[in-house]
């Protein structure tokens, strides 16, 4: 962990070249150009269908491009991914975390403990023996970051983390993302909320049909937005 | 997972078991017909010849055609059928290298009470036969090529006539089978007298003709020849041949009755 | 109709009267079938799963050879594993026709297919749900088959439910290979057919209610597990 923090700054830089992206003859991406580098949180925003997910599943390697180039420029780093909706293993908490361990070829007589230190670190510590599936949605998706912890990422990816959540599990959520921040990991997270992107965003990356429009500091976009289509967005004239 | 480990474990030890099954050899399997199964003469002679030699039999019971096949495949060690021809041939052929007359009993004609047919009075079984031809009654034949059967097409061909037509229902099912069925048509049948007089659901179905001479129904025991079989426990299966032959088998076999009837008569020579 | 006659007062007699031989072709039955069962299930589940995640030429093929199978008639398993088995066959030096070893090996035969073709449509709706979180997990695909076994155990007990009512019920093959011999392969379903060849219907019939009750008593008792099980691990 504490290496990880030292050389935070040096997450290898991750390029997207003309990348678009086909389904059924459907363009879902435009060709687009890109690039994530530092120790930054970067949020991905605009209405449903812009393309948020596929930029991220793109950058994650859950999808191939259908053109153009997605590439780390050095050494691949170690990611993890939260879902919209947290797909967890019919298993308890604990086991949950555990698996990752077990899939990280973690010596066995370390798991159980790691485990529940994130467990307790995410105020979890009380369910570990509950059925993952059982736990709420604020609960299920703070055992999908305490997995994600366990993974100790360089960057990590959000896709929509707390759209279906109550405000106080939102609040949890986005304290672990400043979490993982502080430890030096670079944030790459897709919202449609405007005020959670203003609490959280360092540049704001705006998409708006399969288009990355704007690329730009989070102030300056809240500010001065180039496109018109983000201008809407932010006076809350698109819908979602 | 613990579930799948003891599932395993029972599995492994319970073919160990079977394992232990094969290793023990002291046992003949014997290919015979369902009527000698059906009416239970191996459950009351076997044990007689298990305590005099030690030797277990494992009966095969299926049609004489079958047993001849399992004979003839190397899958059993002796046979005990009833198709003196059929047996004669397997001698020729050279599976077997000997074959004597063991025991008798007969067939019979069973059918519906009141005999449209009218065969009660028959002369001759060619005549009975003939009978339920021309008047087209049903009959459940068991169609199955097995000894009964077999004697069965015998008896139309001696009566002349041409078994077909709708009234002529080919089963082939075994005896006890054809017999329900017989029973659930009201058909008249042609059945060995052991397995009929064992019988527990004859429905409407009485005995009708007996006692011709053609209907004689013989069994025979089979020493098979090693020459086709390189497993024939022949050592064993000699000592169950000579056995049947032999006063002990041949009154063990006079002594089986069922309801108070003896069913198979000991005719060795 | 006297007492004798009705098939359930047999059964209870037949139960109550803990005949030896009866006790012995109820124990034989349950042993061939579970025996039977485990086996196939030890192949049949990796087999399933590998299907559900590998994508491979004839794949499709492959799936509906499986499906077909599983309509796969008895007495055809048995006759095949009986030429197999036979002095003359090609394995006729094991020595295992007309033994319960010979019924286990057509019984995997007829139930391994289903169990296969099951477990691959449970694990392949499983792992659409699955797929992305595993792959952003760095799981490798060999990894995922115990993954995905264990996440669709209810569904998978259902699954070797199936398999065994296939097995238990079956008469077809396990009259072929094991000969139905006294004491040694003589099994509920062979017995019921024995008894009705003698015409003693009450007896088959009673054979028969014991064979259904045994039956629903491991069906009930695998239900109550796996739901006491499903309550505790969600």
């Amino acid at each position: 962990m504490n290496v990880e923090t030292t050389i935070s700054t040096d997450i290898a830089p991750l390029h997207f070249d003309q990348v678009r992206f086909e389904h059924r003859g459907h363009r879902l991406l435009m060709p687009t150009s890109v690039t994530f580098s530092g120790c930054r949180r970067t949020l991905i925003m605009g209405p449903n269908g812009a393309g948020k997910s596929l930029l991220m599943r793109l950058a994650h390697g859950l999808l191939r491009p259908s053109g153009g180039q997605v590439r780390w420029q050095g050494a691949t780093p170690v990611q993890a991914m939260v879902f919209q909706r947290p797909v967890l293993l019919r298993r308890s908490a604990l086991e949950n975390l555990t698996y990752v361990l077990a899939i990280r070829r973690v010596p066995r007589a370390q798991r159980k403990a790691r485990a529940l230190d994130v467990l307790e670190r995410f105020g979890l510590a009380a369910l570990s023996k509950r059925p993952a599936r059982v736990l709420s949605g604020g609960e299920q998706q703070r055992l999908a970051l305490a997995r994600a912890w366990l993974l100790d990422p360089s960057v990590l990816f959000l896709d929509e983390p707390t759209s279906a959540l109550d405000p106080a599990a939102i609040k949890a959520v986005e304290d672990a993302v400043n979490a993982f921040h502080q430890q030096g990991t670079r944030i790459i997270m897709a919202t449609h909320d405007l005020h959670q992107a203003r609490r959280l965003a360092d540049d704001i990356i705006f998409m708006y049909g399969g288009q990355a429009l704007e690329h730009t500091p989070a102030d300056r976009f809240f500010d001065i937005p180039h496109s018109p289509e983000a201008a809407a967005f932010i006076r809350g004239e698109l819908v979602w | 997972m613990q579930k799948m480990t003891t599932m395993v474990t029972a599995g492994l030890i319970s073919l160990s078991w079977s394992a232990s099954l094969l290793a023990e050899d002291d046992f003949i399997t014997l290919a015979s017909t369902t009527s000698t199964e059906n009416s239970g003469l191996f459950d009351a002679i076997i044990p007689a010849f298990t305590d005099a030699t030690g030797i277990d039999v494992r009966v095969v019971a299926v049609g004489t055609g079958q047993a001849f096949e399992i004979a003839r495949r190397g899958d059993a060690d002796s046979l005990l059928v009833h198709d003196t021809a059929g047996e004669e041939q397997f001698v020729a052929d050279g599976y077997a290298t000997e074959r004597q007359d063991v025991m008798y009993n007969d067939f019979v004609l069973v059918g519906p009470s009141d005999d449209p047919a009218g065969i009660r009075d028959s002369e001759s079984a060619a005549e009975a036969f003939a009978l339920i031809a021309e008047s087209e009654s049903p009959f459940a034949s068991r169609g199955d090529d097995s000894g009964t059967n077999r004697a069965e097409l015998r008896m139309w061909e001696d009566a002349g006539v041409t078994a077909q037509g709708e009234w002529y229902r080919e089963l082939g099912s075994g005896m006890g089978q054809t017999l329900n069925t017989a029973a659930g048509m009201n058909a008249y049948t042609f059945t060995d007298r052991a397995t009929w007089v064992a019988f527990e659901n004859p429905q409407d179905l009485t005995l009708l003709f007996e006692g011709d001479e053609a209907l004689f129904n013989q069994y025979g025991s089979l020493l098979l020849s090693t020459e086709n079989n390189p497993y024939l426990k022949q050592d064993l299966a000699n000592e169950w041949h000579k056995w049947l032959l032999s006063d002990e088998g041949q009154q063990a076999i006079a002594d089986f009755e069922v309801n108070g009837q003896q069913l198979f008569f000991p005719n060795a020579k | 109709m006297s007492a004798s006659d009705n098939p359930f007062y047999t059964a209870l007699t037949l139960i109550l009267g803990m005949d030896h031989r009866l006790f012995d072709i109820v124990a034989l039955s349950l042993q061939v079938s579970l025996i039977a069962v485990a086996l196939a299930s030890l192949l049949a589940l990796p087999l399933g799963a590998a299907l559900a995640l590998w994508r491979f030429p004839g794949r499709n093929i492959v799936i509906v050879m499986l499906n077909a199978l599983m309509g796969l008639p008895p007495v055809v398993a048995g006759l095949c594993v009986y030429l197999l088995l036979s002095r003359a066959g090609p394995l006729g030096h094991w020595g295992l026709l007309f033994t319960p070893g010979a019924m286990v090996v057509a019984q995997v035969i007829l139930v391994l297919p289903i169990i296969a073709a099951l477990t691959r449509q449970q694990i392949e709706s499983l792992h659409q749900e699955y797929a992305e979180q595993l792959h952003s997990l760095g799981v490798r695909p060999l990894r995922m088959i115990p993954t995905l076994l264990w996440d669709a155990r209810f569904g998978l007990l259902t699954v070797i439910l199936a398999g065994f009512g296939r097995a238990s019920a079956e008469v077809g093959a396990v009259m072929i290979v094991g000969g139905n011999i006294d004491g040694v392969t003589r099994v509920m379903t062979t017995s019921i057919v024995l008894e009705t060849s003698k015409g003693n219907l009450p007896l088959a019939l009673g054979l028969g209610i014991i064979l259904l009750s045994l039956v629903t008593l491991i069906n009930a008792l695998a239900h109550v597990v796996s739901e006491m099980a499903k309550r505790r691990l969600g």
